[in-house]
């Protein structure tokens, strides 16, 4: 039957491809395009989480300029040139960026039980490590937080994965953890699921479990024997420090457990579209590397071959210098405090406003993402009526706040708040 | 091809339970998998300490002084980007909308219908082997017909591997003829016209990888006739555009002739080659459409792939193409450079079969110079390979292909004389 379609389909010159339904578009992507559209002078991006400078511009690390700018003169004289990476990537770049996250005296580097896997950003780390995974480990079930990142689920469902289940996450009573919730729904993972977790600076709610959580939930891990796969998409960008963002990963690795970290350079060197990432993965013992990486590397030749150098350069320069790595520190701090400041802000103005409800989630949240416990109305009075352009779930990116426009956020807000409660 | 380790599960979860010794690892199951033959070569050839070896092994182009070439189109390009200090902001998923329509001109040309109509769905690939696997990801969610792609036999390494993580099947048709070291066209017809109706034909758009084997425009049209008349979907790879003659034009006749033909095709392109952005990553992948609101729908889709794939493209290789080929005086240096490329490797194939002829050869070496493009299918046996790269330090794969690339000048004659040696 699918032939004779084929068949007169062809005969009447129309198209194989007629009856490709229409994808609905991606929530985050049709906001940004609305926003674009919008001619309203207030109008005010809450939507993709890029970091805004005070005056809402885009930042170009000055770190990251004097890289290129040393980048530059190499290429000008023909000492780097274009030539294909390893498979596995740079790999000064890929070393120096799992010891940034493991830290430099954590065991796991020093024993050489860590490698990393230079990815295209984040997203390709993770898909990366879902693929392998999947098709070498045979894993088949994974979890991720309720609610998460856009993106996890449909990784690993194109990895192959067969069953995506949910934990318990965001309470929107308290505004906070539902830590019994996780706890609760961990425990009742099957054996060997892969569990996604966030590293620091959960997106979208900015909520992270404590230090004594996360003892509990690594208890779990160890108990059910299931997989940790990290997400660190945020190092140094949540609290200004790169070693207090990275605790987390470190306690696992110090526990003694075996990881997957995916991390990304897109916000912390604010590198976005230079597809910046790499793929940390620990392990216990050393024998199965070798296998494990010529795995690796067929999964990555059947993608994308490998990966590209260009953003990759730019950090491995900045690593391996001393003081432009300090500089780095320095630039991460600049952003993660201003982040921290408009959270301040916002927060101060909608208790003396006198908002209904309470808003200390606003100042305890943490990164760039904070979960308002707005609700699908107000946010769609927001969009229609205020010009704010944030997601329905009640996400904003605190990137879009600053000071030219905190108070008319504040009293948007409000204004939505009082409306519909 | 993937080591499945099912198992691995039940041997790892019980020892990790019961022991709180840190050696037990849940990897302990993994196998090696098979090494690369291409990068086999080149460790082996790293490790010869004798002064004259030639790694005749990677497809990328060299110098006539045997090194990594940098295009002066390039390099002035680069350098007017990286000094206009763009921003780092996502690029769109798609990649952005300068860089796909002009490697869209590039492929089809400026005049073509297919941009003129906007039929054509481009979107910024990684390189080649992105832009495939993200057709095959495309093809396995929506393709109506026969999910099986037909490969020429043999053809580039990868392509079975991407298609099959896509989850496609592989298949083959005759292509390559050991006999005259030329294509089997007769061979391939037959086997063409076997196919099932409604399947898949990956076609190299010029410069066969590995054989280096191209139809002519005439039997390019006759085979465009029979792959309409099976109603199969055309495939083109075409990663060599420009680098193969020298011309774009001449390079894209394939393509263009099977457009004109009436066929909607799929497009891999890279610019790994014939602007030596290999490391940047910087491709495009192409679905000629019905019309417009069918691009649309198809777009919209292909993004839902790209998505958990790596989100977005990287910028920088990108930036560099749409600067050269938006900027009229860089862009007629550019198709100088790639000229010069080509050029300089059809001079050599012409120097090696000279060389042949001087050293006193009885074979028929004309296959060296009627193939084209970067590679060779020489002919040798694997003996003959092996043999070679023992006494003479030229390292090749097994199948006897060469990169002509690696080829310059001052070891040409030494090439000739080795294979000479070999082949008597």
């Amino acid at each position: 039957t699918k032939l004779i379609l084929l068949d007169s389909l062809l005969q009447e010159k129309m198209s194989m491809f007629a009856d490709v339904a229409a994808a609905p578009p991606i929530e985050v992507f049709q906001l940004g395009r609305d926003y674009q559209a919008d001619t309203d002078p207030n109008k005010v991006s809450l939507g993709v989480g890029a970091y805004r400078t005070d005056e809402g511009k885009p930042w170009i690390l000055p770190v990251v300029k004097k890289a290129e700018a040393l980048l530059a003169q190499k290429i000008d004289k023909e000492e780097i040139n274009h030539e294909y990476l390893p498979v596995l990537g740079h790999e000064s770049f890929a070393a120096s960026a799992t010891k940034m996250l493991l830290g430099e005296s954590s065991p796991a580097v020093k024993e050489d039980r860590s490698f990393g896997v230079q990815a295209l950003s984040g997203t390709g780390a993770l898909r990366v490590g879902a693929e392998f995974l999947k098709n070498i480990m045979g894993r088949d079930t994974a979890y991720y937080s309720d609610p998460t990142w856009g993106n996890h689920g449909l990784i690993f469902k194109n990895a192959g994965f067969k069953t995506i289940n949910k934990y318990r996450y965001w309470d929107a009573d308290s505004k906070g953890l539902n830590f019994a919730g996780m706890i609760e729904d961990l425990n009742n993972a099957p054996e060997g699921a892969v569990i996604i977790l966030h590293a620091c600076a959960h997106n979208p709610t900015g909520i992270d479990p404590s230090k004594e959580q996360w003892g509990q939930i690594a208890d779990l891990i160890k108990t059910k024997n299931l997989f940790p796969f990290f997400d660190c998409a945020y190092q140094g960008f949540a609290s200004g420090c790169l070693d207090t963002d990275a605790w987390t990963v470190r306690y696992f690795v110090e526990r003694g457990f075996e990881l997957f970290c995916s991390q990304s350079f897109s916000k912390n060197f604010g590198l976005y579209n230079e597809r910046a990432g790499n793929l940390t993965v620990v392990v216990n013992d050393v024998g199965p590397i070798t296998s494990m990486k010529s795995q690796l590397t067929l999964l990555v030749r059947a993608m994308y071959s490998n990966p590209p150098a260009h953003g990759a350069r730019i950090v491995d320069v900045v690593l391996q210098d001393p003081d432009m790595y300090q500089e780095w520190r320095d630039c991460i701090k600049i952003m993660a405090n201003r982040i921290i400041d408009m959270r301040k802000g916002l927060r101060e103005r909608l208790e003396k406003l006198g908002t209904p409800g309470t808003w200390n989630h606003i100042t305890e949240q943490i990164g760039m993402f904070s979960y308002t416990g707005l609700t699908p109305e107000m946010c769609e009075f927001l969009k229609k009526e205020k010009h704010l352009y944030l997601l329905k779930s009640g996400r904003i990116s605190m990137c879009g706040v600053n000071n030219g426009n905190l108070d008319y956020v504040a009293q948007a807000i409000h204004d939505a708040v009082t409306k519909f409660q | 091809m993937f080591s499945n380790a099912t198992s691995s599960l039940q041997r790892n979860a019980a020892p990790l339970l019961s022991s709180a010794a840190r050696n037990s690892s849940f990897w302990a199951g993994v196998e090696m998998g098979p090494p690369d033959a291409i990068l086999g070569v080149t460790e082996a050839f790293k490790k010869d300490s004798n002064p004259k070896k030639m790694n005749l092994g990677v497809g990328a182009y060299r110098d006539d002084n045997g090194q990594p070439f940098v295009l002066p189109s390039v390099h002035k390009a680069e350098m007017s980007i990286i000094n206009k200090s763009l921003n780092k902001e996502y690029a769109p998923i798609g990649g952005e909308g300068d860089f796909c329509k002009e490697s869209a001109k590039l492929a089809f040309g400026d005049d073509s219908v297919v941009v003129k109509d906007g039929l054509n769905v481009t979107i910024q690939g990684i390189s080649g082997t992105g832009s495939l696997r993200v057709g095959g990801a495309f093809l396995k969610n929506w393709f109506p017909g026969n999910k099986v792609v037909y490969l020429p036999k043999p053809s580039w390494g990868n392509h079975t591997p991407i298609m099959k993580h896509s989850g496609l099947d592989v298949a083959g048709y005759r292509y390559y003829d050991a006999a005259t070291c030329g294509l089997d066209f007769a061979g391939a017809v037959e086997d063409i016209k076997n196919i099932p109706e409604g399947s898949i034909i990956m076609l190299h758009a010029c410069a066969h990888n590995p054989t280096g084997v191209d139809p002519t425009p005439e039997q390019w049209k006759e085979l465009s006739q029979v792959v309409k008349a099976k109603k199969l979907l055309p495939f083109f790879d075409m990663a060599y555009q420009g680098f193969a003659s020298g011309s774009v034009d001449k390079d894209a006749f394939a393509v263009r002739q099977f457009i004109d033909d009436g066929h909607m095709i799929l497009l891999s392109q890279s610019y790994s080659k014939n602007m030596g952005l290999y490391g940047e990553r910087t491709g495009a992948f192409t679905v000629v459409c019905q019309d417009k609101d069918e691009a649309a729908r198809v777009e919209s889709q292909i993004k839902i792939i790209v998505r958990p794939l790596y989100s977005n493209p990287p910028r920088h290789g990108a930036r560099i193409v749409t600067e050269i080929l938006t900027t009229p005086d860089i862009r007629a240096e550019w198709l100088v450079d790639v000229k010069t490329m080509a050029d300089r490797i059809i001079t050599m194939r012409d120097r090696l079969k000279a060389g042949l002829e001087r050293e006193g050869s009885s074979h028929n070496w004309q296959h060296i110079t009627d193939q084209i493009g970067m590679f060779c299918f020489t002919g040798m046996t694997p003996q003959q390979v092996e043999k070679i790269t023992k006494d003479f330090s030229v390292y090749l794969t097994k199948d006897g292909r060469i990169s002509v690339a690696g080829i310059s000048s001052s070891n040409v004659d030494y090439l000739a004389h080795a294979m000479h040696a070999v082949t008597k």
